[in-house]
């Protein structure tokens, strides 16, 4: 085979094979892990009939969801009803395409990148395409022809909508201190700094990461499934596959979610502590372990915090979830893109 | 296969053109308006891929994500406004627009032609980087339009923003039926 064509179709298509394949595992194993975690929480066992402590259930639920009828209610319209799953499923996955989960390194004379592209504008392509995902949701809720469904869907576009705005923010002012819209160059300017830029955009971060459990509708913001007034929220008449692929969607934007947290906010791929361990950093054994260590461990937390979450926090009212979108946290998050841009100002020059 | 590869980018822009020009049409054939709406969903997505195929990358994330909140809210209208059932029986109302078309086309028509003498069109050669170039140097996309908007342009764009701002407000005002129709019609049924 020519070179370029190698260069350009193989090494990619093996990468997104590869990435598909983990992202997916993890999706499955994360549902696992919100159900045992939650169960600890409640001093319950958790699933623990499949495989050795309940091991095996996400498979088990794989092949039920797989065998199960495929229901389409009589007055649905039928199109919409069957794209809807995959204008959520799509846009989640597609975002691991700009996610750096490492540094680049060397294998058999070949420099290899663990992300898929590394592209100007990474972060830009991240919000344009997650404000993608909503429309699979209302289209899912308005095409069921139910009054939950629709309820559930309108109350998540109004959601949707309204915390992406401070999200912006909260993520501009990172780029504001990175001064690049690229993921690796994020990061890059982290390692740069020698400190990871939660701590000077403490407040950024803090709205970020609100607004990032607001925008996966999960507890205490998960008003568009609230099974006590909307049984189900916008996924009321979808069973079988399609039910699954919003189910997973929910679990890939969390992913996405957590990723984006540690590369703008906790320093992607680097060690832990860069200032205080520089010594210790140095010793051979340690630098041994990869970059993408860090990377899965860290947004290992930010998932385990989603999960604790909603073994903790009782759900919002749809009146103070709005309150506090528009009345707290966009004012706040517009005050700290000033006080960020201000302090890079006077620290550059 | 070289003819392929040498013109991929060529091949792919008539493609995703002839699929955008597909998709508008969509937007006012279709008697469903969420399928309408959907299909300018489609069509703003591939305007924006083609943006990427001449290397604006900024304009095509910007591209998606207002276009996307601007359809949010028309699907809103759409469901708020009209109900499915009443969607199969009506009729097309392509037939009233045909003079409508007529007119539109010999003025857009115009406006190709004027642009064509005027040589609007001279400088597409300028090689893939155009769009990224500040003060000669390649610096990206981003970059290239920031520096555009906050200097040469910097007046247009701050006129504009008040334009939209001004819009903005008035559409609160005529919102706001309570207080500035109500005095004069009574309580407004809602």
């Amino acid at each position: 085979m020519p070179e370029p064509i190698l260069q350009l179709l193989l090494i990619p298509l093996i990468k997104i094979v590869v990435l598909l394949v983990v992202v997916l595992l993890i999706v499955a194993y994360l549902t696992y892990a919100e159900r045992k975690i939650l169960a600890y929480m409640q001093v319950r066992l958790g699933p623990n009939r499949v495989g050795p402590k309940g091991w095996l259930q996400p498979v088990a639920d794989g092949l039920k969801l797989f065998v199960k009828e495929d229901l389409v209610p009589g007055g649905a319209e039928k199109l919409v009803f069957m794209i809807a799953p995959a204008i959520v499923m799509v846009p989640a996955l597609v975002m691991f395409a700009v996610i750096p989960f490492g540094e680049p390194f060397q294998i058999a004379g070949m420099t290899v990148t663990p992300y898929l592209a590394d592209i100007n504008i990474a972060l830009l392509f991240i919000l344009g395409v997650s404000s993608l995902g909503v429309f699979g949701i209302i289209l899912g809720g308005w095409s069921s022809n139910n009054k939950f469904s629709l309820m559930g869907g309108l109350r998540s576009a109004a959601q949707m909508v309204s915390y992406e705005i401070p999200m912006g923010f909260a993520v501009a002012s990172a780029v504001l201190m990175a001064g690049t819209l690229s993921m690796v160059g994020i990061v890059e300017a982290q390692r740069a700094a020698h400190i990871w830029f939660f701590l000077p955009g403490i407040l950024g971060f803090g709205i970020y990461w609100v607004c990032g459990v607001a925008e996966t509708n999960r507890n205490p913001f998960d008003l568009p499934e609230a099974e006590a007034e909307l049984v189900a929220g916008f996924h009321t008449e979808y069973s079988g596959m399609k039910f699954a692929l919003f189910y997973l969607a929910e679990y890939a934007n969390m992913m996405i979610v957590s990723a984006m947290a540690v590369v703008l906010f906790c320093g992607g791929w680097l060690p832990p502590f860069p200032n205080l361990l520089a010594g210790l950093w140095a010793l051979p054994v340690l630098a041994w372990i990869p970059g993408a260590f860090w990377f899965l461990a860290k947004m290992s937390f930010f998932l385990f915090c989603y999960i604790w979450f909603r073994g903790t926090f009782p759900r919002y009212r749809f009146d103070q979830l709005m309150n506090v979108g528009w009345k707290w946290l966009f004012p706040l998050s517009l005050a700290n893109v000033m006080l960020v841009a201000l302090g890079v100002l006077l620290l550059k020059g | 296969m070289d003819f392929l590869v040498s013109h991929f980018a060529e091949i792919l822009f008539y493609i995703l053109a002839a699929l955008a020009v597909l998709g508008s049409i969509g937007v006012i054939t279709l008697k469903n308006p969420v399928h309408a709406a959907l299909s300018l969903l489609g069509t703003f997505f591939i305007v924006a891929v083609l943006f990427v195929l001449q290397h604006a990358e900024f304009l095509a994330a910007v591209q998606v994500m207002v276009y996307a909140g601007g359809i949010m809210v028309l699907f809103l209208f759409v469901i708020m406004l009209v109900s499915v059932k009443g969607l199969k029986t009506q009729a097309a109302f392509l037939s009233p627009l045909i003079p409508v078309a007529v007119i539109g086309a010999i003025l857009v028509g115009a406006l190709i032609a004027s642009a064509v003498l005027l040589g609007v069109f001279a400088t597409g050669n300028a090689g893939p980087e155009a769009l990224q170039m500040v003060d000669g140097e390649i610096l990206g996309n981003t970059e290239a339009v920031g520096m555009v908007l906050y200097t040469k342009y910097l007046v247009p764009f701050e006129v504009v923003s008040v334009v939209l701002l001004v819009a903005m407000i008035g559409a609160i005002v005529f919102g706001r039926k309570d207080r500035f129709i109500g005095e004069h019609e009574g309580e407004v049924g809602s």
